[in-house]
């Protein structure tokens, strides 16, 4: 039945962003071609389009940028007083504001998130992350460890597809801030919002060196990591390409951060505010399409508030806006690669052929591109692969519990500990589930919330260190007792 | 300690019998304080997320249509004098007077004793007449005087009467009187449609505006309606959303639907528009007529008309040309 109010397509425009058919790396302030790399295609996935060449770096480029960014340390950065490291981050900071709207625009081009998402999430908690870096840098000294901490040297970056600026803040602003200069790799499919930062950087006439951007795939990434000149290696992404991390690090000197996967368990008691709770659900799961590694993708629901929950979830997933990510209404945008469609799509086929029920609301899918339906599975055990492993999609698996302790029970039960999301309208069980619950974050009454002052990590395999906050200057200082 | 999950249900009529929960004070109070409660950050949220939606071109221009025809006009004052009321009912049944395409607005919403000067204007154009009772806008008199007020403006002739619950009792828990006056209301009504008016800026809580929601529709009440226009915060798209979960939920438990009317500080057509997607995307389809949602406004009929006018001629006109009620 067609509804009565049909929303017109509002789409935001492209002409804001100015994309150059090819990008070099940015390497010592200025864009460079590569010495040993070669170029390749990064498209939309909304509709596959080819939206720039860039550059897979080789190990000599790698060479160079992580020269240029011992270079910048040893001669500029680490010599700057520190007021005025602050004073670079709040101009970029103040930057990142600026060109706001050009930077929603590019990030929902290149990765498939929705314009919504880009313009009210991302690119306002970017620069939020730098102002409140920026902030940090000349108040080290009170930070909590010791007076006049000192920086690393050189950090190696390398960074997730799902939010590919905000990975980069979380990365860049904590390393600058703390006197480190930073040589950073974003992912592969989605380099076009790190490109546009480095002009940001040239804009704001950071000393050259301070950042420097070589994109690439996986063998650049690996060529960053083990470089020996490299003091800190902090990595978002998969929980194997983290352990792969973890064993080529091993026995170096070098101190590394790790915020691998998860596979969060939102946890719905029967005194919960309902309405609330499935506005909580359906941001767990499908805010950025389910590609979030503390998505809340295991919805625990007491057994006694099971059908109502149910009930209310399906007929709000039936009001998702799914289509172009640059409309304004839309609420889930494209998967990002072809790769994670197959791996989402493969998944889901277990998810069925292992007994579990699978709903997902009627929904049209574009022609072109990559995308997923909402989709809910339901009569799911712990035993089942998709209550286990990581989906990184808009698959939500659905459990239920009796008590409060076979919640925390279920909820640890993972290799992974990254998130949990609590939702009851007692203060004192979320205060008990807080202190029982084996995660880096757990949110109470709502999820996927984000802050530059709080601090997020893991426990177990979704990895080691904590970035954001006061915690998060730890990664790139030396806080060692041999000073 | 593994439990498995019935498989979904469809909800069933649990609430057929209401009789058994509005018996006394206690089981009352049991119903309501056993509502699911509203988390004020999340729904402020919600509410934030839907008015973030962009509505364009084809989709505005019809929204714009549909709001003029939910429009409750509404005059207020201790100073409304016959000449306005005429004026305005003029203005109901042609808001453009330079345009015969622009649909008739839902209601003119007046004091009871402006009433037969709008049922005399407005004749059987089909445009409602609504009156302001029970000692609108305090509630502060006695049952008698709220019914005597109430029968009155409906002998007078209006079709719909906006009551005012008793916030007072409410508050302090008496839900059983306040009930009690509503079903007594209702019945005053007689065939008149009865909108009740919660005053949700005096309830100040979401929890309060959901009981106080179930409480009028449990009396029986067509419409609850946010404030009368006369508090600071009026309507606001939270509360709306808050009373539309409460219409969508009651809806589903008892068969009956009931309508939604935000009153007060709805003044321009991006405001009137945020309301509409509300109601698009909480309680559906089927909310989406003036049978079913009503915006109790004045001054937003003029930015309806121009954003109107400004869609077809593609430039803004001044407002002088539209007329001031």
């Amino acid at each position: 039945m067609p509804k009565k109010f049909d929303y017109a397509p509002a789409p935001e425009s492209r002409a804001i962003v100015d994309l150059q058919p090819s990008y070099g790396l940015f390497i010592n302030g200025e864009f460079v071609d590569p010495v040993d790399g070669h170029a390749f295609k990064t498209v939309s996935p909304a509709t596959e389009e080819v939206l720039a060449e860039v550059t897979e770096a080789g190990q000599e480029d790698v060479d160079r940028a992580v020269a240029a960014a011992r270079r910048a340390y040893d001669k500029v950065w680490s010599k700057l007083p520190a007021r005025e490291r602050g004073k670079y981050l709040f101009r970029i900071a103040r930057i990142l504001q600026e060109r706001a709207r050009e930077l929603a625009v590019l990030e929902s081009l290149d990765n498939g998130k929705p314009i919504r998402e880009s313009r009210d999430v991302d690119i306002p908690l970017v620069a939020a992350w730098f102002f409140h870096y920026a902030g940090w840098a000349d108040k080290l000294d009170h930070a909590g460890y010791g007076s006049n901490p000192r920086p690393l040297g050189v950090a190696g970056q390398v960074i997730p597809w799902n939010f590919p600026l905000l990975m980069l803040a979380w990365k860049v602003a904590p390393a600058l801030a703390c006197g480190n200069t930073v040589v950073l790799k974003p992912a592969e499919t989605t380099p076009l919002t790190a490109l546009l930062f480095a002009e940001i950087c040239q804009q704001a006439d950071l000393p050259p060196g301070v950042v420097n951007i070589v994109t690439g795939a996986g063998d650049t990434g690996r060529a960053l990591v083990e470089h020996a000149d490299v003091d800190k290696v902090a990595f978002t992404g998969s929980t194997d390409v983290g352990k792969m991390i973890a064993r080529s690090t091993a026995g170096t000197r070098k101190k590394v951060t790790l915020e691998l996967g998860g596979k969060a368990a939102n946890i719905v008691f029967d005194d919960a505010p309902v309405d609330q709770a499935v506005e909580g659900i359906v941001n767990g799961i499908f805010f950025n399409q389910g590609h979030v590694c503390c998505a809340g993708s295991r919805l625990l629901v007491q057994e006694n508030a099971y059908d109502e929950v149910m009930t209310s979830l399906k007929r709000r997933l039936g009001t998702l806006r799914l289509g172009d990510p640059l409309d304004k209404n839309t609420d889930i945008g494209a998967i990002n690669s072809s790769e994670q469609l197959a791996r989402i799509r493969e998944l889901s086929e277990v998810g069925e052929s292992e007994g579990a029920a699978r709903w997902s609301p009627p929904c049209e899918l574009p022609d072109k591109g990559f995308w997923f339906p909402p989709t809910v599975f339901t009569g799911v055990s712990q035993a089942h692969r998709i209550a286990r492993e990581e989906i990184f999609g808009p698959v939500l698996s659905v459990l239920t519990f009796r008590t409060p302790a076979e919640a925390v029970e279920k909820a640890n039960n993972t290799p992974y500990g990254l998130s949990a999301g609590v939702w009851t309208d007692k203060g004192s069980r979320i205060l008990w589930m807080a202190g029982q619950l084996r995660a880096g974050v757990v949110w109470a009454n709502t999820f996927n919330r984000f802050d530059p002052s709080s601090p997020f990590g893991g426990y177990k395999e979704s990895g080691y260190g904590r970035e954001g906050g006061r915690h998060g200057l730890e990664a790139y200082l030396d806080v060692g007792v041999s000073r | 300690m593994t439990t498995t999950a019935p498989p979904p249900v469809e909800p069933a009529s649990a609430l057929s019998d209401t009789a058994s929960i509005t018996a006394s004070d206690a089981s009352l109070r049991r119903f309501l304080h056993g509502l699911p409660g509203v988390d004020q950050v999340g729904a402020e949220a919600r509410a934030a997320t839907l008015a973030t939606r962009s509505i364009k071109t084809s989709a505005k221009a019809w929204a714009i249509e549909l709001a003029i025809t939910m429009i409750d006009l509404t005059t207020l004052e201790g100073q409304d004098t016959p000449g306005k009321v005429r004026a305005l009912c003029a203005k109901a049944l042609r808001p453009d007077p330079s345009d015969q395409t622009v649909p008739r607005v839902a209601a003119i919403c007046v004091y009871p004793d402006m009433v037969p000067v709008a049922v005399d204007a407005l004749g059987d154009s089909g445009v409602h007449v609504a009156s302001v009772a029970t000692a609108f806008p305090s509630g502060r008199a006695s049952l008698a005087v709220k019914l005597s007020d109430t029968r009155e403006a409906v002998a007078a002739g209006a079709d719909e009467i906006d009551m005012v619950i008793d916030r007072g009792a409410f508050l302090s828990g008496r839900y059983q009187d306040v009930f009690d006056e509503i079903v007594a209301v209702r019945e005053a009504c007689g065939d008149a449609h009865l909108k009740v008016i919660l005053e949700t800026g005096e309830l100040v809580t979401y929890d309060n505006v959901r009981r106080a929601s179930w409480l009028a529709m449990l009396a029986g009440g067509d419409f609850i309606k946010t404030s009368t226009g006369k508090i600071a915060p009026a309507a606001t798209l939270p509360v709306t959303l808050v009373m539309l979960e409460a219409v969508r939920d009651f809806r589903t438990a008892t068969g009956r639907q009931v309508g939604v009317k935000p009153a007060g500080g709805i003044r321009t057509t991006k405001d009137a528009i945020k309301y509409l997607v509300l109601v698009n995307e909480t309680a559906g389809d089927d909310w989406l007529d003036p049978d079913w949602f009503r915006l109790g406004a004045s001054s937003l009929l003029n930015d309806l008309l121009m954003q109107r006018s400004k869609m077809a001629t593609g430039r803004y006109s001044g407002p002088d040309y539209f007329t001031l009620d």
